[in-house]
């Protein structure tokens, strides 16, 4: 056991817990922070996604030792009022069905946008690789073009 | 947190009317009901429906909620008859109670069932507040209407809400029969309504069963047989008692669960354990099932589906006989969120909480194996991360619970994804002999589908083309296997549509037909010269054919690359068809389009429904592509992801696109029928494209 202080979602927490403890069990079991979520452990279906330091990390396979002082961004600290522009998207294209990949899935369209503010079809494909088991592949990509339309003014895609 | 919504309603009185879950009656004067409450008094003429004397409307969602849509859009149906604006309304997710009817999420008969009874259920509201608002004023209640949650006086213009009338909405006699709106006054029903909880869902709250957190409760893992035909013969727990966190070790339910007061710390505990197993059974593998599988579709079965004429004289005659063997692997449920529940079991009561596609059975089944009343035992059911069919099974509430009782604590079971993938009660493989004759007149004059699976049925005896083949025959085999298996999304047609459809597709290109004109030709021989009993709806077939054929602009004006594929089927009261659009790029193959026309009686969620039938597209789609479970010796090889593998958004396609046959009929199931037609639409496109029939699945087109 260690005691580690983290910066999740901007504010700092402390936890203890043995240094291999991957990331996604130190928010849900001990910082109760249950929106990422556990999929498969093997850092392959991107249910457990949250952002280090920006970027996207499967946090299944990542180990609190690991983590430092980066900042640990959760689908709970998104946004104060769940008004992020890929939240409002996902809203408004319906996307969730069970709902339980969802989480992830929006982190790693908001990290996707970050890296390509107006993605094609083709970047969607290479860099949305979470796993949807009720298929909501469809609306996902609609959602992510959605939400690059409401994040980059139009002066942007010219 | 959990008993909440059952403690907040103990006080209403509700009785229930046998037959038909419909609930009248109510009696809101309880004994527990201070001076202060009756003041705020609650009409709540049914179980479904609350309203507070500040216009607070409450609709109860009954169904488990596993993905479907059902916590939307029964609420919405009870929102219609009600005259409430949705967006004014509180959805709760119901408790298991008998005055709830039959809460099970299975078999895509939520809506299918409850669609009368809940409007019902909504109207006698409307009905008792008009009768309030009429008493009120003193005048007929013909001269009051009820619209987005007033109750208006035509000849005056006076407007009383809903929470001004339950006080004396609430003291009325409730009616026994009531008039349900006109379907041209729908306001709701066919409307594009979000999933309820979307707001939930994107901003990461607790909605799952495995999200559940209670005070003193500990994680628990499961030690499980390395394969079916395997159990526990010993362990040693000393490793795993050293582990930090690791509380207890106990023995319940024929396996040796780990608790402790984290997931890694019981998963740990777990993995530390020495177990010696034992050989209770031979241990199968999938190239035994395939061996038996090969001999017995060329064996006629005793008890044979369907037999109309003589398939065998036919065939005899020496005619053009057609013949194609299909095959399709077993499945894992897969859930993205992994089997859990939570249990504490106390003396002689219990409280569970968990994702189960049938509570009341699971509530049976845990009373019997605690010994404890059903009476004593409350089950509330969370959001759950998909169901499928796994969670028609009992046992993950079973263990929990049993897992607590022995442990004498609150328990968080949780099941990894390599438990749950070989864990499971997995869909089914088979392999089909199909067979046909043409006429010299370039009918079909005979028609053999010869069946044999791991488990359950291989074939529906009644489905198209019988009745329009003068001589059909079904033969089905089952095989038996110590390796568990059990429904998955839209059973028997998920695997025997695929042998259907393609077979289909073969003969309309071996008879230079085409494959829409050729299935259209037979329907009408259906229609027209049926031969035995004609198990679907001839006109309601043909709706979504010609539908689909007219919104793919069917075999016109396609880009050079581009190939479609058709399949059609009929399941759960609902007719879906799809053209499938392969596009070869270098001779690379990428599904890119899907066209899919549906009739299921009348929408209540355009939104919804439009999700499931891409969702079973997609679904489908990604297992006939992809996946696959086979077995060494009783054990399962895909043990997760990375071997069981599933579509990601460079597999999908770019468009799915959804339309349903504007119809005035109830609503049919929706949850499942879109899945079985996709894959066999795609080998036909495929096949289209390259010439090649792929009659095995997962197709791995990846794979030279």
């Amino acid at each position: 056991m260690a005691k580690y202080t983290l910066s999740v979602n901007n504010k700092a927490m402390s936890v203890e817990a043995d240094e291999d403890t991957p990331l996604l069990w130190v928010l849900r079991d001990h910082l109760n922070l249950v929106g990422t979520k556990y999929g498969c452990g093997i850092a392959q279906c991107g249910a457990c996604t949250v952002h280090i330091n920006g970027a996207a990390v499967r946090s299944c396979q990542y180990p609190v030792a690991a983590v430092g002082a980066g900042k640990v961004l959760t689908i709970e600290g998104l946004s104060p009022t769940g008004t992020h522009p890929v939240q409002l998207a996902w809203e408004e294209m319906d996307v969730p069905q069970c709902g339980y990949c969802q989480g992830g899935q929006i982190m790693a369209a908001v990290a996707l946008l970050k890296t390509h503010p107006n993605p094609t079809d083709d970047d969607i494909d290479k860099l949305m690789t979470n796993i949807c088991r009720c298929g909501t592949h469809y609306r996902i990509r609609k959602a992510i073009h959605l939400a690059a339309g409401k994040m980059t003014p139009k002066a942007a895609k010219v | 947190m959990i008993g909440e919504t059952v403690s907040r309603r103990n006080f209403l009185k509700i009785t229930s009317i046998a037959g038909g879950g419909m609930l009248i009656g109510f009696n809101f004067l309880s004994d527990n009901l201070s001076a202060a409450s009756v003041a705020d008094a609650v009409f709540s003429p049914n179980a479904y429906i609350t309203i507070n004397s500040s216009g607070l409307v409450t609709l109860m969602a009954p169904n488990p909620e596993i993905g479907q849509g059902v916590k939307t859009a029964l609420p919405m149906i009870l929102a219609e008859e009600l005259n409430v604006k949705w967006d004014t309304v509180e959805v709760d997710m119901a408790p298991l109670d008998p005055k709830f009817g039959s809460q099970v999420a299975g078999g895509s008969g939520a809506i299918r069932g409850r669609f009368m009874p809940i409007r019902k259920a909504g109207a006698t509201a409307r009905v008792m507040l008009i009768s309030a608002a009429a008493q009120q004023w003193g005048v007929a209640e013909t001269d009051c209407y009820a619209e987005d949650g007033f109750v208006i006086n035509k000849a005056s213009g006076k407007k009383l809400g809903y929470g001004e009338l339950a006080a004396k909405a609430a003291t009325l006699p409730v009616p026994a029969d009531v008039a349900l709106k006109d379907p041209k006054d729908f306001k709701i029903i066919g409307t594009r309504v979000h999933n309820i909880d979307n707001k939930k869902i994107i901003t990461g709250q607790p909605l799952y069963g495995m999200d559940t957190r209670r005070p003193g409760m500990l994680y628990a893992m499961v030690a499980r047989p390395p394969a079916f035909g395997k159990a526990i013969k010993s362990f040693d727990d000393t490793e795993t008692r050293k582990v930090a966190g690791v509380k207890n070790v106990v023995m319940a339910h024929g396996v040796v669960a780990v608790l402790a007061t984290s997931t890694w710390a019981a998963k740990k505990g777990r993995d530390a354990l020495v177990t010696v197993w034992e050989d209770k059974s031979p241990g199968e593998s999938t190239a035994d099932h395939d061996a038996q599988y090969t001999s017995l579709i060329i064996t006629k079965s005793d008890r044979p589906g369907r037999v109309d004429g003589d398939v065998d004289a036919v065939f005899a005659k020496g005619g053009k006989v057609i013949e194609a063997v299909y095959e399709l692997p077993n499945l894992a449920h897969s859930a993205m969120e992994p089997l859990n529940f939570f249990a504490d079991v106390k003396e002689n009561s219990a409280e569970l909480y968990g994702p189960t596609q049938i509570p009341a059975r699971m509530r049976q089944e845990v009373a019997k194996a605690l010994n404890i009343p059903e009476a004593n035992i409350t089950l509330g059911m969370p959001r759950q991360g998909g169901g499928f069919g796994r969670k028609l099974q009992a046992d993950n509430g079973v263990e929990a619970a049993l897992i607590s009782q022995a442990a004498k604590a609150p328990v968080q079971m949780m099941w990894t994804r390599e438990d749950d993938m070989q864990g499971d009660y997995y869909r089914a493989g088979a392999m089909y002999k199909m067979k046909a004759a043409i006429s010299a007149d370039n009918q079909i004059e005979a028609w053999h589908l010869n069946g044999a699976s791991l488990g359950g049925g291989s074939a529906m005896a009644d489905s198209f083309p019988a009745a329009s083949v003068p001589n059909f025959r079904v033969d089905t085999h089952s095989l038996h296997s110590n390796i568990q298996t059990g429904p998955w999304r839209a059973p028997t047609s998920n695997i025997v549509t695929f042998a259907d459809e393609s077979f289909m597709d073969e003969l309309a290109h071996e008879m230079k037909k085409d494959p829409i004109a050729f299935r259209l030709e037979l329907l009408d021989k259906a229609a027209n010269t049926p031969v035995g009993k004609v198990g679907y709806d001839i006109n309601k077939y043909r709706s979504v054919v010609e539908l689909v054929a007219k919104m793919s602009n069917w075999g016109k004006g396609l880009p050079k690359n581009v190939y479609q594929g058709f399949a059609a089927r009929f399941s759960f009261s609902t007719y879906a068809a799809h053209v499938a659009e392969v596009t070869n790029t270098n001779g690379v193959l990428r599904v890119t389009k899907i066209y899919s026309a549906i009739n299921c009686g009348r929408v209540v969620n355009l939104s919804g429904a439009e999700n499931q039938v891409q969702g079973a597209i997609l679904d489908g789609l990604s297992h006939a592509l992809f996946s696959k479970i086979t077995f060494d010796k009783g054990a399962v090889n895909e043990k997760n992801f990375n071997t069981y593998k599933f579509m990601r958004q460079k597999d999908a396609p770019i468009e799915v696109l959804v339309q349903f046959v504007p119809t005035e009929d109830a609503p049919t199931g929706l949850g499942e029928p879109a899945l079985p037609p996709i894959a066999p639409a795609v080998a036909n496109a495929i096949f289209a494209a390259t010439g090649k029939r792929y009659r095995k699945l997962p197709f791995e087109l990846g794979k030279a």
